[in-house]
């Protein structure tokens, strides 16, 4: 491969997640973007091309509402949707353009204003019953169908996702799951830009309000504000910049994005696994990297459930070993396979759009040594994953310069 | 006009034989509850419809305590596989608390009344019981 093939983040940052009253979206994908081109050490008039996504107001154009704010030169936007995956779709249609040789760097940006949405996001009001039973849409209901045929809300899906796991493979209880929120929240007490640096005893969490057994209130994700961008080029113009510029860059050894292939019972249960299987397995092979050699993982813990599938869909454990895994410690950030030390979705918080380049965010950052306090001790290769239900899978693996 | 209507189309009353029908490929033999242009798995495109199952075992479970407005809580919304066949519904009369709701569970498919409009009309809705 030559350099010309590779692909690196030259700058990134994240806003602090939580609740900004006083910043509409275009405010924060500023703050975000503009913090990451000055990481890179370029401006707008170097940027090619704009890859932007806000899930929430998907129709808006979010990036040529940035480029209003920060620099409109007349280069080409892709708005982007793909539901919790939207940052990492972003990320990657910035990587794919720098790969074609289209332009020279790419700007990813993801956005979502979501404080006091409340647990379901977006909430609503209720659906009533008809005056008369008329059948409605693809199967002729004559009634709103959610709680009356199982439940459309993502905690109750996430649940069952988890509890299908303990069905398949065993293992698993509401402690267990509780247990790995504990973990979470008490990594993102060293995390000064999460939404909540709130540690929990397992008894908080056991006996916080129950939203969907066996995912009470904390360990579900937190609804909030934030935003992040990413600056990417490849190796050719990376070797034109300074030493400061190439050793702060990151590697982006993989990038891939995966949607659901099917599978019986995929589309009455969301099916979470196979696609992150799939993503991982291409991604460790593009990479040349396996489970073993990653120092620390961002994976979507978007409920605690959705944590322990994702260590066996990513391999971090033997298949089907997910909650021994767990149980020996591994996933802690003093343990082998440090899992979401950013505090994760449940407690640094999920701006939906944001999520899939924070995550990213939080692996350079630990990659460059600038962790601080929560600092993963020489660390030189990670994986960040999301998931978008309906479904799309992003993973990336980077890797600390050799510069 | 009076009389009874299922809550779903795929829902089949059948007087006191209810079952669901699923859409099944007739190519693969995956099944869909609604309709499809082109099999999901092997993209052909003619199906025929076919009863599933009444009786399952349950294969994922959540007790729902916290919902959209206006659904009555708690209630255990699940997947359960009727020989084969991944159906999504509710589990009804049981206890909705994980002493009672267990994984790996048999059950049956149940039906019961929704409602009677102002014409006289009964919507029927189903879902899963305990079959022991």
């Amino acid at each position: 491969m030559s350099a010309s093939d590779d692909i690196w983040i030259l700058g990134i940052r994240m806003t602090k997640f939580g609740k900004h009253p006083d910043q509409d979206t275009v405010d924060l994908a500023a703050e975000a973007a503009t913090g990451a081109l000055a990481d890179a050490g370029v401006t707008m008039a170097d940027i090619g091309v704009i890859a932007a996504g806000n899930l929430m107001a998907a129709n808006a154009g979010i990036g040529q509402q940035l480029q209003k704010q920060i620099g409109q030169t007349g280069i080409p936007v892709y708005n982007v949707a793909n539901a919790c995956a939207t940052g990492a779709t972003a990320l990657r249609t910035a990587i794919m353009a720098v790969k074609a040789g289209e332009v020279k760097y790419g700007l990813a940006v993801g956005v979502e204003k979501l404080s006091g949405a409340g647990l379901l996001g977006g909430g609503g009001t209720k659906k009533k019953d008809a005056d008369v039973w008329t059948p409605r849409g693809r199967y002729g209901a004559v009634a709103p169908v959610d709680g009356r045929i199982g439940t459309e809300a993502m905690p109750g899906v996430f649940a069952q996702i988890g509890t299908e796991y303990g069905h398949k493979y065993g293992g698993t209880s509401f402690e267990l799951f509780a247990k790995i929120s504990e973990k979470n929240h008490a990594h993102s007490t060293l995390n000064p830009l999460a939404a909540y640096q709130k540690k929990f005893t397992l008894e908080q969490i056991m006996n916080d309000v129950m939203i969907a057994y066996p995912n009470t209130r904390p360990m579900c994700s937190a609804n909030c504000d934030g935003a992040a961008a990413a600056v990417v080029c490849n190796g050719e113009t990376l070797k034109s910049l300074a030493l400061q510029q190439r050793k702060r860059a990151v590697k982006v050894s993989a990038s891939i994005l995966t949607t659901d292939p099917f599978e019986d019972g995929c589309q009455v249960l969301p099916n979470v696994n196979t696609l992150t299987r799939n993503a991982a397995a291409t991604a460790y092979e593009q990479a040349g990297i396996g489970p073993s050699d990653l120092d620390l993982v961002e994976l979507h813990d978007c409920f605690a459930t959705a944590e322990l599938v994702h260590y066996d869909n990513l391999m971090l454990c033997e298949k089907g070993g997910a909650a021994d895994f767990f149980n020996t410690g591994a996933t802690w950030r003093d343990g082998s396979t440090p899992v979401n030390v950013s505090g994760g979705l449940q407690s640094k918080g999920h701006p939906i759009a944001a999520t899939g380049i924070a995550n990213i965010w939080e692996i350079c950052h630990h990659l460059r040594g600038e962790a601080g306090d929560r600092q993963i001790e020489n660390a030189k290769v990670g994986l960040a994953h999301v998931i978008g239900l309906g479904s799309a899978c992003g993973v990336h693996i980077l890797e600390k310069s050799a510069a | 006009m009076t009389g009874q209507i299922p809550l779903v189309d795929y829902l089949v009353l059948d007087d006191g034989d209810p079952h669901l029908v699923a859409q099944e490929c007739t190519n693969c033999s995956a099944r869909f509850f609604d309709r499809r242009n082109a099999c999901a798995s092997c993209f052909a495109s003619e199906f025929s419809p076919v009863a599933v199952a009444t009786e399952g075992t349950l294969r994922a479970f959540t007790i729902v305590t916290f919902a959209a407005p206006g659904i009555p809580t708690p209630f255990v919304a699940s997947v359960v596989d009727c020989d084969g066949t991944q159906v999504r519904a509710n589990l009804v009369n049981v206890e909705p608390d994980p002493e009672h709701v267990r994984d790996g569970m048999k059950v049956r498919l149940a039906t019961y009344s929704i409602g009677t409009d102002s014409a006289g009309t009964e919507a029927i809705g189903f879902g899963f019981e305990p079959a022991t």
